[in-house]
């Protein structure tokens, strides 16, 4: 590729050709402020913020949208753009609702910064501030509030691009334009699968989850109540973010002292009903195999896909919905955790399930959306009673007022707090599909994967589809069916990835046995509920971080968790038995398509 | 419902179902019935494999593709500034009169829809307006009473 060389703020530097400015600047580091832009999405240029001079160009230039130029000579601060910027960023304002000290994101808002940095003047233009704006908050899982809305149409290409959801769309035009559903329908009402990834990547408050730490405060202080909390395998690897960690350190032990230091009656993993994912999924899927390879029965759908991510299940029933019968129906660990909650846990405790309040702190926000759909009740009681992001459960931890960095490290509490590595890697993409492996090889062969150290690199990575194909020979008698057998599997992270994916299912072409699909790009640890900001390479760095702590963990097989042998052997009796399928499994329904 | 997929099928045989086919379909469903239903819109999407929201930001977008329900004749009155020193104020008023409804309004019986509109380029016969298709120009009290009389006899 041809290389280009140009001077930026009397710098001379090469780049490949087809490189912004923006991005030129970037390697030289000097940094151009950015609102609509975003690393994870198509260039927009429609904000205007990034503007630099070009020696010789009359007008300013969007160095987020213009490619650098053989010889350019470039100037990104002079008084002339900075009285360019601080204009647009004024401008920006008079039509954005600045009850920043009132605001979820007061303090983490791009707007915000930008305009302290700018030190605008908020009297400067008259405030064009549309009256009468209502903020919708029909969705369990996302609020959206269009007087703190940029125009920026960040939710509307991550939503496209990304996700390829397409819930959002700019309607109207000039001065009526904005950001809309089909038909300016409530967000419950249209396709949205409550990912959460248009809140993650919104520079504003316009677009937040629905929060409920002040429920969930309530029950902490509310004595007759035993307050269960569950913490998603991503989680650890993200919070620390928002506690003055570098991105991508682990703090599991502190996360859980805090946890206890705010009340919580008793601090438990969702890691253990991810390693009682990977039983009931694994036993699924080799029953799925036996009926279809053994038994031909055409009911049964090959592949199966796993169904943890809920995003990704609404966007199925959404977009796919007569493909449904390839969707596993193991609940995800969040709600089998719930289930479990008010019933097993309950009893062993000898707790009244009706004064138990479970809370699973998430890096999603469609997990709220589950937590709140009809049938997750299959306890008696709702089965999860509040689902908080890791943003919010971070900014809870600044609330009690917790110096966190200082905190001891302490273990999960017991029963239900144990886990093993292949329940940690659940937060990666990839990772549940090698959690599974490592289990159902060893069901069938009675052998361990064949893998160095257990690790299935060829389904890991952050390419967006992945596929491996693993030769099972040594059945033991059981299984002798499968002996020799190829086992073909996918993955795919990202809804985008996801819809290519069920493409090729649904046109019947695809030789899979088993997919795995996480809806949000990287899996859940790149989840909508996640601290903000993320982009690739953060992403990267959390992956890195649950792979570490995978192999920190003296178990690393989901059927060796100690905790895991006990349940069945004193409560759920045997995988897909009678009592598995009431609490762990559940159903699908059909969706509208807008 | 069943004549709008019948446009469908027919534009998409005429002008394919990439997404550059969506203006076409639009416009060949506003010239059936006026304006696009949000069922159509939903039609629409699924026959082009797009989003519906997508096909209602492209419909709010447009001047000339109405998403409400509109009557059998919309009057768009130019809102521009040539139009209003023409003395629109007037002829605006001697319409609303007329019809018995505001700007943005339908009438009773389905027949007329006023609305405003951006400038027609008919700026040298102003004051202007067009009734579905067919422009008016240099008008007058007087002469849109005449006008609105001559289609509520068609």
């Amino acid at each position: 590729m041809s290389t280009i060389k140009l001077i930026i703020d009397g710098q001379e530097i090469e780049v490949k050709n087809g490189t912004t400015i923006l991005e030129a600047a970037k390697k030289i580091n000097v940094n151009i402020p950015t609102l609509c832009h975003h690393e994870d999405l198509c260039v927009a240029g429609n904000c205007r913020v990034c503007v630099v001079e070009v020696k010789g160009r009359e007008r300013l230039e969007a160095s987020c949208a213009v490619p650098a130029e053989e010889g350019m000579d470039i100037l990104t601060n002079s008084a002339k753009i900075r009285n360019a910027r601080k204009d647009i960023v004024s401008l920006l304002v008079s039509e954005h609702n600045t009850q920043c000290t009132t605001c979820y994101r007061n303090t983490n808002c791009e707007l915000q910064e930008l305009a302290a940095e700018y030190n605008v003047d908020g009297n400067k233009y008259l405030s064009v501030l549309k009256e009468g704006i209502e903020i919708d908050t029909s969705s369990w899982s996302i609020e959206k509030d269009d007087s703190k809305c940029i125009h920026c149409q960040r939710c509307v290409r991550t939503c496209a691009e990304l996700q390829h959801v397409n819930a959002l769309t700019a309607a109207f035009k000039g001065n009526e334009m904005k950001i809309s559903t089909f038909g300016e329908l409530p967000f419950n009402e249209v396709v949205c699968t409550n990912c959460g990834q248009c809140v993650n990547h919104c520079p504003t408050g316009a677009l937040t989850e629905r929060r409920y730490f002040d429920q969930v405060w309530e029950a902490l202080g509310d004595h007759s109540k035993h307050v269960v909390m569950n913490t998603a395998p991503s989680v650890r690897v993200a919070l620390g973010e928002m506690l003055g960690y570098e991105v991508g350190t682990r703090v599991t032990g502190k996360m859980v002292t805090a946890m206890k230091k705010i009340g919580a009656d008793s601090v438990l993993d969702t890691d253990f009903s991810a390693d009682l994912t990977i039983i009931e999924e694994g036993h699924e899927l080799l029953s799925r195999l036996r009926k279809v390879l053994l038994k031909k029965d055409t009911n049964i759908k090959l592949p199966m896909i796993t169904s943890c991510s809920p995003g990704w299940v609404k966007f199925i029933e959404h977009m796919y919905p007569n493909h449904l019968g390839h969707l596993s129906t193991c609940k995800s660990p969040q709600q089998m955790f719930g289930a479990l909650t008010k019933t097993y846990y309950a009893e062993k405790k000898g707790i009244d399930p009706k004064d138990i309040v479970s809370v699973a702190i998430m890096p999603c926000a469609a997990k709220k959306y589950e937590a709140n759909r009809a049938e997750m009740n299959d306890s008696g009681y709702r089965d999860i009673d509040a689902g908080l992001t890791t943003r919010e459960f971070g900014l809870m931890i600044k609330q009690a007022g917790l110096n966190f960095q200082n905190l001891e490290d302490s273990e999960f509490d017991s029963i239900m707090g144990e886990s093993t590595g292949a329940g940690v890697i659940f937060g990666a993409t990839g990772g549940v599909m090698e959690a599974a492996l490592r289990t159902a090889y060893t069901i069938v062969t009675g052998r361990n994967v064949p893998f160095k150290n257990l690790n299935i690199t060829a389904v890991r990575g952050t390419e967006g589809i992945r596929k491996a194909s693993i030769k099972i020979d040594g059945c033991l008698e059981e299984w002798a069916f499968l002996e020799g057998a190829e086992l073909n599997v996918a993955v795919a992270h990202g809804l985008k990835n996801a819809r290519t994916i069920m493409d090729e299912v649904a046109s019947g072409k695809s030789n899979y046995h088993f997919i795995e699909v996480m809806g949000c790009p990287g899996g859940c640890i790149g989840g909508g509920g996640q601290p903000i900001p993320t982009n690739a390479d953060i992403r990267a760095k959390r992956i890195q971080a649950i792979y570490e702590e995978d192999m920190s963990k003296s178990i690393r097989m989901s059927h060796e968790n100690p905790e895991i042998v006990r349940i069945y052997k004193e409560f759920l009796g045997e995988p897909l038995g009678e009592k598995s399928h009431k609490l762990l499994h559940t159903h699908y329904h059909k969706r509208n398509r807008y | 419902m069943e004549e709008v997929s019948k446009i469908i099928k027919e534009k998409i045989k005429e002008v394919g179902n990439q997404r550059t086919a969506l203006l076409p379909i639009l416009q060949a469903i506003m010239k059936e019935q006026n304006y696009v239903k949000k069922e159509d819109m939903v039609d629409v999407a699924e026959a082009l494999d797009i989003s519906a929201a997508d096909v209602y930001g492209t419909s709010s977008f447009y001047s000339f593709i109405e998403t409400e329900e509109t009557g059998k004749y919309l009057i768009r009155i130019c809102k521009s500034i040539t139009c209003e020193n023409k003395g629109k104020k007037q002829v605006l008023k001697a319409i609303e009169k007329e019809l018995q409804i505001d700007l943005g309004e339908t009438t009773y019986d389905k027949k007329f829809t006023l609305k405003p509109t951006n400038c027609l380029g008919l700026c040298d016969m102003g004051p202007a307006m067009l009734i579905n298709d067919e422009p008016f120009t240099e008008l007058t009290t007087e002469l849109v009473s005449e006008i609105i009389c001559e289609f509520r006899n068609r």
